[in-house]
C-alpha cells in the first residue's frame, strides 16, 4: 500500500500514523527482521528503517551508536534491500528507507530508485538532501513513474521556505520538531503550533511529527497538531539496553501497542 | 586558460561544491551568504579585517629567499612565504578573523569550531578572547590524547573543548559534531570552520579570507624578482593555505599551481590522506568533493603523521582545478615529510609544521627538474613547535637519527 493511502485510512476513521524507527542491521539484521514483524503486529502504519551510514550527521548520540553497531556487524546496503525484499507480503505497513544522501550517489541515483521499487520500498527520507539539491533525484522519481515517494523534511527555521519544500511533494511531510538532532528530549520548538499552522497552510499532504518524542504522555500532548508521529531514538534505545533479543522485541512489541492505543 | 571562472554557479566549482545539509540549517546558510556578500562590498568591513590581521597577527608576513634551502636542493630559486609568523603560529588566523568579524556583526553570541591538531581550535579560542565571545571547540578523542598542549591553550584562553567519541574519532567526526551543535544552536551560534569545506557559503568564504597570502606574495615577488613566480607549492588538506596562495594567480597561466597531499605510509597501502589522487566524487560535511570511500560510500579512515591533513574530504575548489587541470596533486610520505621537517630545520633554522614540511619534501624533488632559473614560491603555512613531539617519536620508532650537519654543507 502507498504511504497517502495509509494516511488516507486513517483519517477516515479519525486515526493518527504511527510511525517507528530502527536502525537496519543494529545489532544485526536478524534483530531489525523481529522488530518489524512485531511493530507491524502491534499496529505500526509506516515502517522507517534507517541505513546504517559512518558519517550521520542529522543524529544524535543514540543513533549514532545504532549505526555503529550496524556497521561493525556487516551491514550494507544490499543486505537491507534483500531484508526489504524479504518483508515483502508478511507485513501491513509501507516501509520507508531513511538514508544518507552518499550511499544514494554512490549506488547510482537511478539504479538506487530502480532498486528500492524493485524491493518494494514506499518511501525515502534523505536528510542531507534539501531542497536546493534534490532536483536530480526529483526528476528520476518522476522519469519512473514515482514508485515510491520522497518525503520532505521541514524544520521550525524553514520559515518562507516550507512553501517551495512541499511544492510537488508526494507522501506525507515530516516535520522536525524542534531544532537539533534526533534524540528524546523533553521541549520542542517554542512556535511549533504556528509552524505546522504553516506547513498545513502550505499542502494538502499528511502532516508527521518527528525528532524527540519518547513516550505515550507526549504523543498524547501533540497528537492533536499532527497526522502522525515519528519515534526513532526511544527504540533504538530499547535495542541497545535490552539484554537478549527477545527482550528488545518484547518491549518495542508492547511499547508500540501502548502508543497506538493513544493514536486511535 | 585566460579566464577560468571557479564558480559557475552559486556555491558550486564544476560538480562540486553545494550545500547537503539537514533543512534546519538552510536558512542559517542564506543568512550567512547574504552577509558574507554584503561585507565583500564594504570597505569598512575589510578596513577592521586588514587591521587585525597587521596590529594583531603581525601581517604582511615576509616572502623570505631561502638560499640555504635553495642550495641544498640544488636546483629552483625557493622562496618560503612565511605564514608560519602568524600569531598563533599558523595561517588559520587570517580566517578566523574574517569569520568572527562577520560573526559579531549577524549578532551571534556563541561560536563553534572543529579542530584537528588544535591550531584552528587554538586561533579561535584566541580570536574569541580577544573579542570577548563565548567559544567552544569540538575535537576528536584522538587528538585530544595526541594533542594534549593545544587543549591546554584553548583552556587557558577561556573557550570549551569537547572532546568527541564517535567514529574515527578525528578530525572527520569532530567536523560532524560541531555541524550537530549548529543544527541545536543555530539561532545565537555562529560555526567558524577552518577550511575551504563544509557547505557554500564556507568554501569560497574561507578562500577570500585566506587569499590575503596570494595576494601579499604576488606584490612581495613582483617587488623581489620583477616577474610572477614559476611554481607555487602548498600542503592540502582541507586545503584551506593552498587556496588562499593559489586563488590570486588562477588566471595567470604560466604560474604552475602544485597541492601536496598526504601519501602517509605510501598510496598503495590505506594508511594515506591523499584525498584527490586516490579520492572520488561524494558528499562529505555537506559539500560534493573528492573523498575516501568505499564503494558504498562509507567515508573511510585515514592516516597522516601531520594531524592537519588527516581527513577524508578536500575543498570543493581543489577538487575542481584537479578535474580542470588548472593544478596538480601530489603526496608524499610521512617518511618524506619528516627528512624535510629535519632538513628545513638544520639548513634554514626553521622548525616548519608537519603539514608545512610536506609541500618543502615536494619542492625537493621539484627543484631538480625544474631548473636553477625557476622561482618557486612555498606556502610554509605553520611552525613546527606543536610537532616536535610527535616528530621525535616517529624518527626514534623510523630509526632516524637526527644529522649532524655543518653550516654551509651541501645536502
Amino acid at each position: 500500500m502507498r504511504i497517502q493511502q495509509v494516511f488516507e485510512a486513517l483519517l477516515s476513521c479519525g486515526k493518527k500514523a504511527l510511525i517507528p524507527y530502527i536502525t537496519a542491521g543494529d545489532p544485526e539484521l536478524a534483530v531489525t527482521e523481529a522488530a518489524v514483524l512485531a511493530m507491524d503486529q502491534a499496529g505500526a502504519d509506516i515502517i522507517e528503517l534507517g541505513v546504517p551510514y559512518s558519517d550521520p550527521l542529522a543524529d544524535g548520540a543514540v543513533i549514532q551508536r545504532a549505526t555503529q553497531r550496524a556497521l561493525e556487524a556487516g551491514t550494507n546496503i544490499h543486505k537491507v534491500f534483500d531484508l526489504v525484499e524479504s518483508l515483502q507480503g508478511r507485513i501491513k505497513a509501507p516501509l520507508a528507507l531513511l538514508v544518507y544522501f552518499n550511499p544514494v550517489y554512490q549506488y547510482g541515483i537511478g539504479d538506487f530508485i530502480a532498486k528500492c521499487a524493485a524491493a518494494g520500498v514506499a518511501g525515502l527520507i534523505i536528510p542531507d538532501l534539501p531542497l536546493e539539491e534534490r532536483t536530480e533525484l526529483q526528476k528520476t522519481l518522476e522519469d519512473k513513474g514515482r514508485p515510491l515517494d520522497l518525503i520532505p523534511l521541514v524544520a521550525p527555521t524553514s520559515r518562507e521556505r516550507i512553501a517551495k519544500v512541499v511544492t510537488g511533494a508526494t507522501g506525507f511531510v515530516y516535520a522536525i520538531s524542534s531544532k537539533g538532532v534526533t534524540g528524546v528530549r523533553k521541549q520542542f520548538a517554542e512556535n511549533l503550533e504556528s509552524f505546522i499552522g504553516q506547513v498545513r497552510a502550505a499542502t494538502n499532504l499528511p502532516v508527521a511529527l518527528g525528532f524527540g518524542i519518547g513516550d505515550v504522555e507526549t504523543v498524547a500532548k501533540i497528537k492533536h497538531l499532527v497526522d502522525g508521529v515519528i519515534l526513532g531514538s526511544v527504540l533504538v534505545q530499547m535495542i541497545e539496553s535490552a539484554e537478549a533479543k527477545e527482550e528488545a522485541v518484547e518491549q518495542i512489541s508492547s511499547f508500540i501497542r501502548a502508543l497506538r492505543s493513544e493514536l486511535g | 586558460m585566460n579566464s577560468l571562472r571557479t564558480e559557475e554557479r552559486t556555491g558550486r566549482f564544476g560538480m562540486f561544491g553545494g550545500q547537503y545539509v539537514p533543512e534546519t540549517l538552510m536558512n542559517a546558510l542564506m543568512e550567512l551568504e547574504t552577509e558574507y556578500k554584503r561585507c565583500l562590498e564594504d570597505p569598512e568591513f575589510w578596513a577592521e579585517y586588514h587591521y587585525h590581521l597587521k596590529e594583531y597577527s603581525g601581517r604582511p608576513t615576509p616572502l623570505y629567499y631561502a638560499e640555504n634551502l635553495t642550495r641544498a636542493f640544488g636546483g629552483g630559486k625557493i622562496y618560503l612565504k612565511r605564514e608560519d609568523l602568524n600569531h598563533t603560529g599558523a595561517h588559520k588566523i587570517n580566517n578566523v578573523v574574517g569569520q568572527v568579524l562577520l560573526a559579531k556583526r549577524m549578532g551571534k553570541t556563541r561560536i563553534i569550531a572543529e579542530t584537528g591538531a588544535g591550531q584552528h581550535g587554538v586561533a579561535t579560542a584566541t580570536i574569541c578572547a580577544m573579542m570577548n565571545l563565548q567559544c567552544e571547540v569540538y575535537m576528536g578523542a584522538e587528538d585530544v590524547k595526541r594533542q594534549e598542549l593545544n587543549v591546554f591553550r584553548m583552556e587557558l584562553l577561556g573557550a570549551k573543548v569537547n572532546t568527541v567519541h564517535s567514529g574515527t574519532r578525528t578530525l572527520k567526526d569532530a567536523t560532524n559534531e560541531a555541524i550537530r551543535d549548529w543544527v541545536a544552536n543555530v539561532d545565537d551560534t555562529f560555526y567558524v570552520i577552518g577550511s575551504v569545506v563544509g557547505p557554500h557559503p564556507y568554501p569560497s568564504m574561507v578562500r577570500d579570507f585566506q587569499r590575503i597570502i596570494g595576494d601579499e606574495v604576488k606584490q612581495q615577488i613582483l617587488a623581489l624578482e620583477g616577474r610572477l613566480p614559476d611554481y607555487l607549492v602548498a600542503c592540502v588538506g582541507g586545503g584551506s593555505n593552498a587556496m588562499g596562495l593559489f586563488y590570486p594567480f588562477i588566471n595567470e597561466p604560466d604560474v604552475r599551481l602544485c597541492g601536496v597531499e598526504a601519501a602517509g605510509l605510501g598510496l598503495d597501502t590505506d594508511k594515506h590522506a591523499a584525498t584527490i589522487c586516490k579520492g572520488s566524487p561524494g558528499v562529505i560535511h555537506g559539500m560534493m568533493t573528492l573523498l575516501l570511500q568505499d564503494g558504498e560510500g562509507q567515508i573511510l579512515p585515514v592516516h597522516s603523521i601531520s594531524a592537519g591533513l588527516d581527513y577524508p574530504g578536500v575543498g570543493p575548489e581543489h577538487a575542481y582545478l584537479h578535474q580542470a587541470g588548472r593544478a596538480q596533486y601530489t603526496a608524499v610520505t610521512d617518511k618524506e615529510a619528516l627528512d624535510a621537517f629535519q632538513l628545513l630545520s638544520m639548513t634554514e633554522g626553521i622548525i616548519p609544521a608537519l603539514e608545512s614540511a610536506h609541500a618543502v619534501a615536494y619542492v625537493r624533488k621539484l627543484a631538480l627538474q625544474a631548473g636553477k632559473d625557476a622561482l618557486i614560491v612555498v606556502n610554509l603555512s605553520g611552525r613546527g613547535d606543536k610537532d616536535v613531539y610527535t616528530a621525535a617519536e616517529a624518527m626514534k620508532a623510523g630509526g632516524i637519527e637526527v644529522q649532524m650537519m655543518k653550516a654551509g654543507d651541501p645536502a
